[in-house]
């Protein structure tokens, strides 16, 4: 029996990709889950951080919204990008960003977190 | 009667009206296409993300501690419009409509003794608006700089209106826009957002499932909310670029149409009044030939 399931990454503008695979990773708000078939339903939210699917198929994400049912796995993301074009863009502009962001002090902690993650994030592909 | 030079250079500008208004058709046309395929794109993300706050609403055990977002702060009293209209004119009704609408509910808002602010986007439903509303115009915002309007600013409005409603600013939210039906028809809509209606007896799809939630449920639809409120407003933007586009089209179609009467109309007086000016001229040689 195969031992795939679909997996949908859905953006506000357009659908960015859906396919059929045997596993997923995704960075999800209080750590990375690994979703195999006939994981049991699940909703979740994403922090920044790397979608990796089993083909070497790798995107970029900075906040999203994850939902697994019935061996369907659909990503809502406005930040989704698969990683070609994030590596065409300016990484270091966007990290010298964030940092500037993380230096104010308003912020929450909950914030801070997920700003840390993008800056570590960006950091590792660099 | 006009003079034959006058009539000739009537036509003349009729003709040259009608190059520009068949140019915008024809624009309008290849833009709709754009803007209907977006709007289908766009379809999934919104349908989706309602359904998971469905399923995640089905799961809250206790209503009246759920987020203000969802079930509203209790209060009645404050009304936030925003209206959405395109920025540029000459296309047929469609920021008339929707002003119309939002007349309408504005009128009804103040009747009943509460209070209103509106939130305008788009500059043309500014101008139509302000003339009688102007002082519960609260911001307004456009973006005609853009050439396509894309997540980032539907998403500047969203955190906006939030913004305003942590800080108890108003009470329910509503945003007026044309729905894309078809290429004729675009119907202007109010929707509200604040606070999300959603037990309104729609079916959840997979009844079955129950989900595991990762963190809790409250800390997800924190994070979902805000997101569905400028999915919305984003829904709105594309349904309202499709629109605005079909109703140009339809627009110029018309006047093109028009204006090809009025060719055909002048043409026959043109003509006629040549004929008789002609037939003057030979009237007056032969008489004139005649009395030698």
């Amino acid at each position: 029996m195969s031992q795939e399931f679909n997996i949908e990454i859905i953006s506000p503008d357009k659908s960015i990709y859906s396919a059929q695979v045997e596993e997923a990773v995704l960075p999800c708000f209080e750590g990375q889950i690994t979703i195999l078939k006939d994981h049991i339903p699940l909703i979740t939210f994403l922090r920044p951080g790397l979608i990796e699917l089993e083909n070497k198929k790798k995107f970029y994400v900075e906040d999203g919204t994850v939902e697994f049912s019935n061996n369907n796995l659909l990503i809502l993301s406005a930040s989704a990008q698969s990683l070609k074009d994030i590596k065409n863009q300016n990484i270091e502009s966007m990290i010298k960003d964030t940092e500037e962001k993380i230096l104010k002090n308003k912020i929450s902690d909950k914030q801070k977190y997920i700003l840390n993650y993008k800056i570590e994030t960006l950091r590792q592909l660099n | 009667m006009p003079s034959l030079d006058d009539l000739k250079k009537r036509i003349k500008s009729v003709k040259s009206t009608q190059k520009i208004t068949k140019a915008m058709k024809m624009v309008a046309a290849a833009k709709l296409k754009k803007a209907q395929e977006n709007a289908e794109k766009g379809r999934p993300y919104s349908q989706k993300l309602h359904n998971i706050i469905l399923n995640l609403t089905k799961s809250i055990s206790d209503v009246t501690n759920a987020p203000k977002l969802l079930v509203g702060n209790g209060k009645d009293q404050v009304y936030l419009c925003v209206v959405i209209t395109a920025d540029r004119g000459l296309c047929g009704g469609f920021n008339a409509n929707i002003c119309k609408l939002a007349k309408k509910h504005f009128k009804k808002i103040l009747k009943e003794g509460k209070d209103l602010k509106i939130i305008t986007v788009g500059s043309k439903g500014h101008d139509q608006i302000k003339t009688e509303f102007g002082k519960y115009i609260i911001d307004k915002k456009s973006f005609k700089e853009k050439k396509q309007i894309s997540f980032k600013e539907a998403n500047e409005v969203g955190n906006k209106i939030i913004e305003l409603y942590e800080v108890e600013q108003f009470d329910k939210c509503f945003i007026f826009f044309n729905n894309f039906k078809n290429v004729i028809t675009q119907i202007p809509q109010a929707q509200q957002i604040i606070p999300a209606l959603i037990n309104n007896g729609e079916k959840v799809k997979n009844e079955t499932s129950f989900y595991e939630f990762e963190p809790d449920e409250d800390e997800i639809l924190e994070d979902l909310l805000p997101k569905n409120v400028s999915t919305q407003i984003f829904k709105a933007f594309l349904e309202n670029a499709a629109s605005e586009q079909g109703s140009r089209m339809t627009a110029m179609d018309n006047a093109t149409r028009n204006a090809g009467d009025l060719v055909d109309k002048l043409t026959i007086n043109y003509n006629r009044s040549r004929q008789a000016s002609i037939t003057k001229e030979l009237i007056e040689i032969i008489s004139g030939a005649e009395s030698l």
